[in-house]
């Protein structure tokens, strides 16, 4: 009872921020002499169209997915080389990070969504190839002078053994990332254990408790309803699965947080406009990071979904944080 | 709802147009405003735009100077990039194309053309009437020269970053005059041909990208076209670059029966020193 009353204020508190969001962004778009876009918008709100942030704009909810994936449609082949650029390199830490804290043993399964070039899947298969590597040298180390019987037992086991082969499913709303990826992936030379699905994280096509652990980078803030997402995470997950999600957060030190402000909107729509040719796609990924909810808002979400023990990690001081939850 | 939004923001830009124009000549108030109105938010959709025109994406001087420095980069390392070449060309213009302007105003044909804001593009062009035209014709040639060079008149990027409307039009006009300067210079579109319009161009227009490329273009010429260069092609482009009546401020479209002399005789053009013969794009 008193759980279902939290959920209840929470969402109430989550909704009332959520409208206060769409307002602001509404009055620092208008000026004194204008009123054509206030009217209008009250017309809207009349007529009960449900509408929603694409970057600092605001438009029809069963737009928005097609605006998300046109940007990425559009940045699919430069979006590597544009990572690299706009974070100097530091992605790829974060996306360590992320393994480190996942920590996965030999023999689970991943469904990474939203992974379209496939960064996330390819350091999970090198992540468990060595831990796998480091399980047999162990194994080997401990039996230098076996006996026997030892001998004999492990001839018959060695077939049984080979049996824990992990998987990893990479799974995105956009064909053109997902060619990007596997591209890629034939190009390293990593293919085996690799699927590669074209699906929604709203509507994931997969059945209920399939995989072991759900990851999502950098994509969840580009999805239309991000409790949709996380709903469709819990069904998937195996019990005792576990949720991670890497995304742009709200940096907490104020120095930092002016810097990073003036880094994201003078220089990486430029960069964008310069490397890929695509001002306008840049300006949105600037602008998606600010309307996402910050670290406590986002864990709130996890947890009415139905996660426990939800916590998250601040990476370069709040610019990226972690977040993970178990399904138990 | 969409409709709605457009419909009131073009009549509020037709009436804000004139303001506009009173705003620049008095300084009166409103282009904050209308930055504040139009925020920097994205448009997919050609029907309907943010900005001061088509495609116009509001920078800041900070953002304005750090793409003039990645655009020349980038257009330096591939020359290929026609649209960093045009970033350039576009940041760092501003006070050439005002010159272009004034240029424009003073003369009669000029100040039809800004009036007007014809655009040379495959959709207003009588391709069919201009092949009927007879040879050495401007029509005909320019014909002629699109054929030989493969290359087509909407290939030409929309201009971005300039924060006014009619000079983001004169850089649009002077984009699209290009080829036809080509075709009144006699030039081909191979590098050594580029060269001498670009000289030519930045003898005219003072744009620094022009004078980037006419100083750098010549790095990628083999040693007998560069002789070529400095001996007949680059003094003549030079000197008819400056003597020569400005040619953004023609109205070529009214012109396609003009024979090519006799416009050039009008522009005060000499005829080329060398004849070049369209070779094979991108060889030097």
């Amino acid at each position: 009872m008193a759980a279902s009353m939290r959920l209840l204020v929470r969402r109430a508190i989550r909704l009332s921020h959520r409208n206060i969001g769409v307002s602001s962004a509404g009055v620092s778009g208008r000026s004194d002499c204008c009123l054509g876009p206030s009217t209008c918008r009250c017309f809207s709100d009349a007529a009960g169209d449900r509408s929603t942030h694409f970057g600092f704009e605001t438009v029809p909810e069963t737009e928005k997915a097609k605006r998300v994936y046109k940007v990425f449609e559009n940045v699919a082949q430069k979006y590597d080389i544009m990572n690299d650029a706009m974070s100097l390199g530091i992605h790829r830490l974060w996306k360590d990070m992320l393994l480190h804290v996942m920590h996965p043993q030999p023999g689970v399964r991943l469904l990474d969504v939203a992974g379209g070039t496939g960064d996330i899947a390819f350091r999970f298969m090198e992540y468990v190839r060595s831990q796998q590597e480091r399980q047999q040298r162990r194994a080997a180390r401990s039996m230098q002078t076996p006996s026997w019987e030892d001998i004999s037992t492990n001839y018959t086991n060695e077939d049984v053994e080979e049996s824990k082969e992990s998987r990893a499913v990479v799974c995105d709303i956009n064909k053109e990332m997902l060619k990007v990826g596997k591209e890629k992936a034939d190009s390293m030379g990593i293919s085996a254990g690799l699927s590669w699905v074209v699906g929604d994280a709203e509507e994931l096509p997969f059945d209920d408790d399939q995989f072991d652990i759900y990851t999502i980078a950098f994509g969840i803030r580009n999805v239309t309803h991000i409790d949709q997402a996380l709903q469709e995470a819990l069904r998937v997950l195996k019990p005792g699965g576990r949720f991670m999600c890497l995304e742009f957060s709200k940096v907490t030190n104020p120095v930092l947080a002016r810097l990073y402000d003036a880094y994201s909107f003078q220089m990486i729509p430029v960069l964008g406009e310069v490397i890929a040719g695509d001002w306008k796609s840049y300006q949105y990924l600037v602008e998606s990071i600010r309307k996402f909810p910050d670290q406590e808002e986002f864990k709130g979400m996890i947890e009415d979904a139905g996660f426990y023990c939800v916590q998250y990690y601040n990476l370069t001081g709040g610019v990226v944080a972690l977040h993970s939850g178990f399904k138990l | 709802m969409r409709s709605t939004i457009r419909k009131v923001t073009t009549m509020w830009l037709t009436v804000g147009k004139p303001l506009q124009r009173l705003n620049q000549r008095y300084g009166l108030t409103c282009t904050v405003c209308v930055r504040q109105l139009h925020s920097s938010a994205t448009q997919f959709t050609d029907s309907s735009y943010d900005g001061l025109y088509p495609g116009h994406i509001h920078t800041t001087p900070v953002q304005k100077a750090l793409l003039a420095v990645g655009s020349g980069v980038a257009a330096l390392q591939n020359p290929y990039r026609h649209d960093m070449v045009a970033v350039l060309g576009e940041t760092t213009g501003h006070f050439a194309l005002i010159n272009l302007r004034d240029r424009m105003r003073n003369d009669p044909e000029g100040y039809a053309i800004l009036t007007e804001r014809p655009r040379i593009r495959l959709s207003t062009l009588d391709l069919n009437n201009m092949a009927t035209l007879p040879d050495g014709s401007f029509g005909r040639e320019y014909l002629r020269f699109l054929e030989d060079n493969h290359v087509t008149p909407d290939s030409r990027a929309d201009v971005k970053f300039v924060d006014n409307e009619e000079l983001a039009y004169v850089m649009q006009r002077y984009r699209e005059v290009h080829d036809l300067l080509h075709t009144l210079l006699g030039m081909p579109t191979n590098m050594l041909g580029e060269v001498a319009v670009k000289w030519f161009e930045a003898a005219q227009t003072g744009l620094p990208m022009c004078t980037l490329g006419a100083v750098l273009g010549p790095l990628r010429l083999n040693a007998r076209r560069l002789q070529s260069l400095f001996t007949s092609l680059g003094p003549w482009a030079l000197k008819n670059g400056q003597q020569s009546r400005c040619v953004l401020s023609i109205f070529y479209e009214r012109r396609w029966e003009q024979s090519v002399e006799d416009l050039r005789q009008e522009l005060n053009i000499e005829p080329p020193p060398v004849t070049l013969s369209a070779t094979k794009k991108g060889s030097t």
